[in-house]
């Protein structure tokens, strides 16, 4: 069941290559669109990296929430699986990490090009990378909560946003805090061990509440 | 035992929106009241009489409506939350008519309290905003209200926008202490908590106590507020409901208690 849904999810994921092209052409030219609007930020490593990437991340984020459970929604797939999974909440659970592997984990890969790109320096390449890669997973399953709830309206971007960005806020914090850390040459395990709590506080509360925003959702169709 | 059974008893009448009506009669004169003795008392001794600052003077003064807000403004959150819980789980008519109530309510006391904040700030900290930790949080308040109340814009079926407003009010609730906690973590240069339930104030008893007199003040004018609109909106719900009409046509059942006398009907 579990793995029959993965394998699902993995193969429209590898098929709609669109969900993985779009987000990183997204952050590719806000990063350009950065580096012509303020080139002396960009231009040698400062610390203002941090926070520019964490804020692009963020975006990057919440623009490719909106295609979570579109698709799904659209074709009546997920008023089906709602009704047919054994365990609704795993379907969730799936699909949100599937996104992730998509947005999150691609972004993390990709942090080597565009740190630096930002004016990261390369000292805390890796510990961006660890941050995203705890932080990343914290995004894709709060911002679930309102992808589920306003995937039933038809132009729901800003109260998507409205909703999902406070709730993004402890992320941002011990995102770009390790970040700065690592750039100092500091030790940012703290830091990272608060924002692995944040996330696995998100695993636990966000697929029950996502299932109850799509169930919302599905009824209003 | 039998507390418990009385308890249950309260619980379950909870669910009628008519016993409610009927209820809560007495707790709007009580509450209204209240508020205006409260804050009448907290306002002329908090500004005529309370001892000025020695560092900051006059400019303290503010601290009587900011503070006052501010704890309001998270308490009417936190309602929302525990009424969103309660109506999630129990499927309850009162929880959205509830949420509604404290919405507007909540939103406008935490512009006021970000706006109070501002006021005092120009004085002491020399500009009108600085991004402390608790402006921060406050502000983050602020938006977590506007985000419910475009939710419930977006939604036109009624039954669905409680369920919406309800799991939303309920997961920022959840999220609250977090969003709270990590900004304190990013930066604090406000002052510390000023008052405090359990801990002896810092300050003296005659700057406090009609910090403590507005406190309940603003308590009681929320309750006098709240359970106002929500009487309102109980009574445009179920305008079709057969006790409603025999209330609205029948002047002298002012209480709210159905009168069995039918001598003024053809008057209505």
């Amino acid at each position: 069941m579990v793995g029959a849904l993965l394998l699902r999810e993995w193969k429209i994921l590898l098929r709609a290559r669109a969900s993985i092209v779009n987000p990183m052409a997204f952050l590719l030219l806000s990063t350009l669109l950065f580096a012509i609007a303020a080139p002396q930020l960009v231009a040698e490593p400062s610390q203002q990296a941090s926070g520019i990437l964490w804020v692009l991340v963020l975006f990057t984020q919440l623009l490719s929430l909106d295609a979570m459970f579109r698709r799904d929604y659209d074709s009546g797939t997920l008023e089906q699986s709602l009704i047919m999974a054994d365990v609704p909440f795993v379907a969730v659970l799936i699909r949100i990490f599937v996104q992730w592997l998509g947005t999150g984990l691609v972004i993390v890969i990709a942090t080597p090009v565009i740190g630096p790109l930002l004016g990261l320096s390369w000292s805390a390449v890796p510990g961006t990378m660890l941050a995203l890669l705890l932080g990343t997973p914290a995004l894709s399953l709060l911002g679930s909560i309102g992808a589920g709830i306003t995937v039933g309206f038809s132009r729901g971007g800003i109260i998507l946003a409205l909703l999902v960005l406070p709730l993004f806020l402890p992320v941002l914090i011990f995102g770009t805090d390790i970040v700065n850390a690592a750039g100092a040459g500091l030790n940012y395990t703290a830091q990272a061990y608060w924002l692995a709590l944040i996330t696995l506080v998100a695993l636990i509360v966000s697929p029950f509440a996502a299932l109850a925003g799509l169930r919302i959702s599905v009824e209003m169709q | 035992m039998k507390l418990k059974q009385k308890l249950k008893e309260y619980w379950h009448k909870l669910g009628s929106p008519r016993w409610f009506y009927q209820i809560t009669t007495n707790w709007v004169t009580f509450f209204g009241g209240s508020a205006l003795l409260l804050l009448v008392t907290g306002f002329v001794w908090a500004l005529a009489f309370a001892p000025a600052d020695y560092q900051q003077g006059n400019s303290f003064r503010i601290m009587y409506v900011h503070v006052p807000a501010a704890m309001l403004a998270q308490s009417l959150y936190i309602g929302m939350g525990v009424a969103g819980f309660i109506g999630l789980v129990w499927r309850m008519k009162l929880t959205d008519v509830a949420i509604a109530a404290c919405l507007p309510l909540g939103m406008v006391l935490t512009a006021l309290a970000l706006f109070t904040g501002g006021v005092w700030g120009k004085p002491t900290w020399g500009s009108w905003w600085e991004w402390d930790g608790r402006t921060v949080s406050t502000l983050v308040l602020l938006f977590l209200y506007v985000g419910i109340y475009a939710l419930r814009e977006a939604i036109p079926d009624a039954d669905l926008r409680a369920r919406a407003s309800a799991l939303v009010s309920l997961v920022g609730t959840v999220n609250i202490p977090i969003i709270k906690y990590s900004v304190e973590w990013w930066n604090t240069l406000h002052q510390s908590a000023s008052f405090s339930l359990t801990e002896k104030p810092a300050m003296p008893a005659e700057m406090w106590l009609p910090l403590l007199v507005m406190v309940l003040g603003f308590y009681c004018f929320a309750g006098h507020h709240v359970l106002s609109r929500m009487r309102l909106e109980v009574l445009t719900r179920e305008s079709s409901s057969r006790w409603v009409a025999e209330l609205m046509l029948n002047k002298n059942a002012v209480d709210g208690t159905p009168q069995t006398s039918t001598t003024d009907h053809g008057k209505g």
